[in-house]
């Protein structure tokens, strides 16, 4: 017998799953809705993935460089491999039109990891999506840029701005994303195949995107001016980023609460600020700024869903009898 | 009927399957046995022999005089060596009687004290405290004090926990098979101390042959009734089970006695049948000897004091170097980094990992993923827990039910970024014990 064996305090036993496999299933599960998009908008799609995606990791890259040799953090752990910025970098592109110019998009990029995720300490520690901070960013700056939806494929409005308009759409072709938008957002069938990954991989459940896509559909039926239309729900339902976001930005981790009752909570301020932006506001759209938005009520909404532990009342003794 | 269960709680690979057929086999005892004065919660024993001294099995050989205590008695006849301080397997050094074994096996002569009928309450409660029985599923927390709540009348189930949801571990399954009327017996006499109560012998649904051989023997019993758990960890943790069998909840503040419960082990329960019927202490318990450095898993009868040296031996040693051996379950056992530790009443098993997995995982940033919430048998949240006592924030551990952590390492367990939890919330929890004794 060889000298001593190994201690550790328990458990002694772990589970397979691991961070990198969680953002790799995430990576795969946005797939369908890129490859979507890059079939309907053209080539041009995947060079805007590729320069959003080489943006992210790049400045996650050179952050690290700098933190590293320039501020003398030796001990700092290059984090690129857990992929997380490519996720980043991927929806950001789902989420810009394509005729982006690629400087643009790679700005957005930069100020997504540089200054949403890195300064406010790396992964697990923003407070706002990364990839939506970014698109916002770029929506304020550059308004004209990032809302030309005209393309080879399509002329007109987006969807949402006709049925704003009180125009008639075509919700099969929005349902199979034959319509202008960002690259990403067009296909519902290709998100909810990209949702279906993810939550029988067990990386999300329905608790956020049930409750958001249940409370915007009552209030667009109460307030949208039309009654329970259902071609007009659907449409709501389908149009701009509502199921891209629903599934992929309001379950993202870092930036909802981890409460359970929380969950159903955010989930419905999501809907009802989708709701209020889009009916009420000026523009169509609203989903990014309702998750953002979302995002910062994140830490109250925690504090008042307070889990009660097992075998106490709710709002009973916590401490001491 | 649905499965009961509670809310929470992970599947592990459960690697029963090693050792699940070997019948239980008697251990022969090594020369030497070392007993720790403190194999139970509460006050530790005091020997009432000294050096030099020959003893008996089943001679008394320690005890204390507070009520939260247990005695121990020698499990082999020899000479008292020495009372010095030896390495148990939690790693510290306790006081321990040391005994030469002189291979003659005489004992005391073991007789019941009078026939269970004439036996009162008060007795049957004195011969369990007695024969030094204490919770051996691992807690280790002295029987007698369990059976004597302030109001009997008001105990309405006594469960025999035969749950064994740690993985790996299979010696409650062998006993339940093997000596299934001193399970059940041992049980009816607990029974019979509180009138109002019906029994339950509580199995996860993984041993259905354990579960129709237990219904089988208690068809006649009109008290007695057999539930399948549903198979998940910590099922037989004593607050789940509780849940699971009653629908009543406990927290950390609160005895099963005041949701009018009582709980005890399989192995428990068979010794309170030997203390009760046959009038024998507790001189032995049943140990698994497993894990896939192990040449040959087994499920041994082993004499307490025994190395566990002795036991791997029996086993066939290991097969290829270990990485790691835990004392107890994966989940909740203690790594030990020497064999020569001595088996206690609470030592369920000896585990030899070929490979350690923690040491080879990295902990990373906690991504919020919200898993160890979903897992907590607690209902509390894990990684915020450990947060706070990482930066030992304590009021916001305590106002955040931090010391309702049952300590089952299931958010270790999921934890995707491999991030040390339960050990994090553990030793927070301790300091705090530490601090409400003062």
């Amino acid at each position: 017998m060889s000298g001593l064996f190994k201690v550790s305090s328990n458990p002694h036993i772990r589970s397979k799953m691991t961070t990198d496999m969680i953002m790799m299933t995430v990576v795969v599960a946005l797939l369908p809705a890129a490859g979507f998009g890059i079939y309907n908008f053209g080539p041009r799609a995947l060079l805007v993935i590729l320069v959003t995606v080489i943006s992210t990791v790049m400045t996650e890259l050179l952050y690290w460089l700098f933190m590293r040799y320039l501020c003398g953090q030796k001990q700092r752990e290059l984090t690129v491999a857990d992929l997380s910025a490519v996720v980043t970098g991927l929806l950001l592109a789902l989420n810009l039109p394509v005729t982006i110019p690629l400087w643009m998009a790679a700005l957005g990029g930069v100020f997504a990891i540089l200054v949403v995720k890195m300064l406010f300490g790396g992964l697990g520690q923003n407070f706002m999506n990364p990839a939506l901070a970014a698109r916002c960013f770029l929506l304020i700056s550059f308004p004209v840029q990032m809302t030309n939806f005209v393309c080879d494929a399509y002329t007109g409005a987006t969807p949402l701005t006709a049925l704003k308009a009180g125009e008639q759409v075509n919700v099969m072709d929005m349902v199979l994303g034959h319509t202008g938008g960002t690259i990403g957002e067009t296909s519902v069938i290709a998100i909810v195949i990209g949702a279906c990954i993810l939550i029988l991989a067990g990386i999300i459940d329905l608790r956020i995107p049930g409750s958001y896509l249940v409370t915007f559909a009552l209030f667009v039926c109460i307030f949208g001016g039309r009654g329970f239309d259902l071609n007009y729900i659907t449409a709501q339902l389908s149009g701009g980023g509502l199921m891209l976001g629903a599934f992929f930005m309001a379950t993202d981790y870092v930036t909802r609460p981890i409460t359970i009752r929380g969950q159903y909570v955010y989930g419905v301020i999501l809907g009802l600020l989708t709701g209020i932006f889009r009916i009420f506001g000026p523009g169509a759209e609203g989903v990014s700024y309702a998750i953002i938005l979302g995002n910062l009520l994140v830490p109250l909404i925690e504090k008042y869903t307070r889990p009660t532990a097992f075998g106490y009342r709710r709002g009973g003794a916590r401490h001491e009898k | 009927m649905a499965k009961l269960t509670f809310v929470g709680g992970i599947h592990p690979y459960d690697g029963k399957e090693m050792s699940k057929d070997r019948p239980i086999q008697d251990l022969v005892p090594g020369n030497e046995l070392v007993y720790p004065l403190s194999q139970h919660i509460g006050a530790p024993d005091e020997a009432l022999v000294a050096k030099g001294d020959r003893v008996l099995a089943g001679q008394k050989i320690a005890e204390s005089k507070a009520f939260v205590s247990a005695p121990i008695h020698a499990s082999v006849s020899g000479t008292v060596k020495a009372i010095e301080p030896r390495r148990v397997a939690a790693g510290d050094m306790v006081t321990s009687i040391v005994v030469e074994n002189d291979g003659l096996y005489e004992d005391i002569g073991f007789y019941p004290l009078a026939p269970l009928e004439k036996l009162s309450r008060e007795e049957i409660i004195d011969v369990v405290r007695e024969a030094g029985i204490v919770g051996m599923g691992g807690a280790g927390f002295p029987t007698h004090v369990k059976l004597s709540p302030k109001r009997p009348q008001k105990i309405e189930y006594v469960i025999a926990n035969c749950a064994e949801c740690e993985p790996y571990l299979t010696s409650d399954y062998r006993r339940m098979l093997e000596e299934p009327e001193k399970l059940i017996g041992g049980l009816k006499i607990i029974q019979s101390l509180f009138e109002n109560a019906q029994g339950v012998l509580a199995v996860e649904d993984n041993k259905p042959d354990c579960i129709s051989l237990l219904r089988q023997l208690t068809k006649d019993e009109p008290g007695i009734s057999v539930r399948a758990l549903k198979t998940k960890y910590p099922q037989g943790g004593e607050r789940s089970l509780i849940y699971a069998v009653t629908g009543r909840k406990i927290n950390s503040q609160m005895l099963p006695a005041d949701v009018g419960c009582v709980v005890n082990n399989v192995d428990t329960m068979v010794a309170v049948y030997r203390a009760v019927v046959e009038g024998r202490p507790l001189l032995e318990r049943i140990v698994t000897v497993t894990g896939d450095a192990v040449a040959s898993p087994r499920n041994f009868r082993v004499k307490i004091g025994t190395s566990y040296q002795d036991v791997l031996n029996a086993a066939g040693g290991f097969r290829v170097e270990p990485e790691k051996i835990i004392c107890g379950g994966p989940m909740m056992g203690v790594s030990m980094f020497d064999l020569n530790v001595p088996v206690t009443k609470t030592s369920t098993a000896l585990i030899g990992l070929t490979v350690d997995e923690v040491s080879s995982l990295k902990p990373g940033p906690c991504i919020n993923c919200g898993r160890c919430v979903e897992v907590c048998p607690g209902r509390v949240i894990p990684s915020r827990l450990a947060d706070y006592a990482e930066r030992f924030d304590e009021k916001a551990f305590l106002d955040n039910y931090g010391m309702e952590c049952c300590e089952c390492g299931c958010c270790s367990f999921v934890c995707p970024a491999k991030r040390p939890l339960t050990q994090e919330i553990k030793s927070m929890r301790k300091i705090q014990l530490a601090k409400r004794k003062k």
